[in-house]
């Protein structure tokens, strides 16, 4: 359902009528919502709500059996993720989805992957133009690394990392690939009070500065009601209220459903 | 005390009195032990990309040496043959990625493993059907005499073959590692070594990178055959070829192309040292099975491979 003072031309994003089922659960019922280009779109809602089937429809991981996607005014039903990534979707995951084998700088690095040329011969030999385009990639990362304020641990393998800083890492390696909209599933999960602070930070400063569309899934109201323009509720994988935080907040459908489950 | 000494006193007399012939020994173990690394080097690609241990290797370096040696007899000069070959090898990695890896993924990588099984029967009588059973000669114009390099004063006896295939291989595994730690396609086949799902929301296409490893490892096939190929002769044996490389595999582990490198080094030198030296003592016939033994001594002081981290469990 989207609001009456949304256009068409203004949203990168439009759901329309998205169910999917996973055996015999419906983990998503003929949802519709739209996000518009540069703004903070929250989803929230119970667990097993189906907040992060969602965001797998939207980037191409699980593909809907009704409905359909559009972003940036082109329409699709199955896309494959690598392609929706090409069209400027990049995210984050819920459960850290790192190279744990790398180091951070190589994380980070991964996520220029759409942005190379690919010349195999000239770079094994590190020649010419291939060298050159990886300082250039190698330039990015770390205005990237610097612009989150991880240098310290630039060159640290990422398993080595507490959870806070894994998570941070996981976002600079989507900010890498100067997506036009990031995807976050709970972003800030687990963290403590300072490092909440932190993530926030540097999601309004992403979108702010360089007009990046977030769509993000939190369970923490707080952050919820600070950071975002509107939010998504979605209930047993229902489109349960869709509008300003406060709007939100006062619908006595969203209280009912948060009063019913008791959570952290 | 006579066993004693006879196993742990005079190999290394012997190797101290007679140096030269200990680095011939040395250098002979050197050479082969490449051709461990490349063929181990098939493995672990695969490995890293599939997640699955592929039983058809060693197949696809008879498929490769098979079809070369086929088209040679039909009178297709070396080069063109062996050109068309790397050719079918990719044509042969695009089907398998169509009709096996596609279907199967996000299954138990055990699936995965009972399909290459299957492969390795497909292709050996594929193979068969296509160029015969009988054993064939392989020979693509390497050199075969006998050299002597001079050290300190004496010579050293080697075979030009074996360099010319310690040389190739050598290029080969260098470019392999270049390939993977510089190339952007290298990256991104780490990447989805470590997670396949995050690997693609980065944009990289697993299709892709499937295709490329199995050529790749099909090319590594198609060398290994010709190298082996041109000295024993073309048959199903070569196939068995595979079975050097486990206790590479062992040793470096399945997912480090270091490791598969050194690996191939230390088991090639090792097997030939323990062959010369201690294999008079039991009667030889040792090579089959030493290589496995000097793996497994090997696993006792580092179990987590050669180039492994180490392994601490977490409670
Ligand atoms: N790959 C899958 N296979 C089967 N069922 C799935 C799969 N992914 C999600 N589901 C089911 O779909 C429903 C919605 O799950 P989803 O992960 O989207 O919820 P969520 O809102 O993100 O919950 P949480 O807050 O716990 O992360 C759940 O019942 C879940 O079990
Ligand atoms: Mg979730």
């Amino acid at each position: 359902m989207a609001g009456p003072e949304t256009s068409p031309a203004e949203a990168i994003l439009e759901v329309e009528n998205v169910s999917l089922r996973f055996g015999g659960v419906q983990a998503l019922s003929e949802v519709s919502f739209d996000v518009q280009s540069g703004e903070v779109r929250a989803i929230i809602g119970p667990n097993g709500a189906g907040k992060s089937s969602m965001l797998n429809v939207i980037n191409g991981f699980y593909h809907p059996q009704e409905g359909s996607i559009t972003f940036k005014g082109v329409t699709r039903r199955r896309m494959r993720t690598h392609e929706a990534a090409a069209q400027g979707i990049a995210r984050t995951f819920q459960n850290i989805a790192l190279f744990r084998g790398m180091t951070t700088l190589d994380n980070i690095m991964t996520g220029r992957n759409l942005k190379m040329k690919r010349n195999f011969l000239l770079q094994a030999l590190y020649l010419g133009p291939a060298r050159r385009e990886e300082m250039e990639h190698r330039e990015f990362a770390e205005r990237v690394i610097d612009f989150l304020e991880i240098q310290a641990i630039r060159k640290t393998p990422v398993s080595r990392l507490p959870y806070g800083l894994q998570k941070r890492v996981e976002l600079g390696r989507a900010l890498a690939a100067e997506p036009d909209m990031l995807l976050l599933d709970e972003p800030m999960a687990g963290m403590n009070t300072e490092e909440k602070e932190d993530m926030c930070r540097f999601i309004l400063d992403v979108n702010g500065e360089f007009g990046t569309t977030v769509v993000l899934i939190e369970h923490d109201m707080g952050v919820v009601m600070d950071i975002s323009d509107r939010v998504v509720v979605l209930d047993y994988g229902r489109l349960l209220a869709d509008g300003t935080p406060d709007e939100v907040r006062r619908n006595p459908l969203v209280i009912d459903a948060y009063l019913g489950t008791v959570r952290d | 005390m006579e066993i004693l000494n006879a196993f742990f006193v005079s190999p290394f007399v012997d190797m101290a009195e007679y140096p030269v012939f200990f680095a011939e020994v040395v250098a002979n173990g050197f050479l082969t032990g490449i051709m461990y690394s490349l063929v181990a080097l098939g493995f672990v690609l695969i490995f890293k990309a599939s997640e699955t241990f592929n039983f058809a290797q060693g197949v696809m370096v008879l498929f490769a040496a098979l079809t070369l040696v086929g088209l040679q007899e039909r009178g297709v000069p070396t080069w063109l043959a062996i050109g068309i070959t790397v050719g079918v090898m990719v044509l042969l990695a695009m089907a398998i990625e169509k009709v096996m890896l596609r279907p199967l993924v996000n299954q138990d990588p055990f699936i995965l493993f009972m399909a290459t099984i299957g492969l390795t029967f497909f292709l050996e009588g594929f193979g068969e059907t296509l160029w015969g059973s009988n054993v064939k000669r392989l020979d693509v114009g390497i050199p075969e005499r006998p050299l002597e390099v001079p050290l300190g004063g004496d010579f050293m006896l080697l075979n030009e073959f074996d360099l010319w295939a310690a040389g190739i291989g050598a290029v080969m595994v260098l470019g392999l590692a270049l390939f993977f730690h510089r190339t952007t396609i290298g990256r991104a086949l780490r990447a989805v070594a470590d997670d396949h799902q995050a690997a693609m929301a980065v944009g990289i296409s697993l299709r892709t990178i499937w295709v490329v490893v199995w050529s790749v490892s099909g090319v590594v096939a198609l060398v290994a055959g010709i190298m082996w190929g041109a000295k024993s002769g073309v048959q199903f044996s070569l196939s068995l070829i595979a079975l050097k490389a486990l206790p590479v595999l062992i040793l470096g582990g399945l997912t480090s192309v270091p490791g598969a490198i050194v690996g191939g080094l230390i088991i090639g030198i090792g097997e030939k040292i323990g062959e010369v030296y201690w294999g008079p003592l039991v009667g030889g016939a040792i090579e089959n099975w030493f290589a496995y033994v000097l793996a497994l001594i090997f696993l006792l002081f580092r179990p987590q491979g050669l180039f492994g981290e180490r392994i601490i469990e977490r409670v």
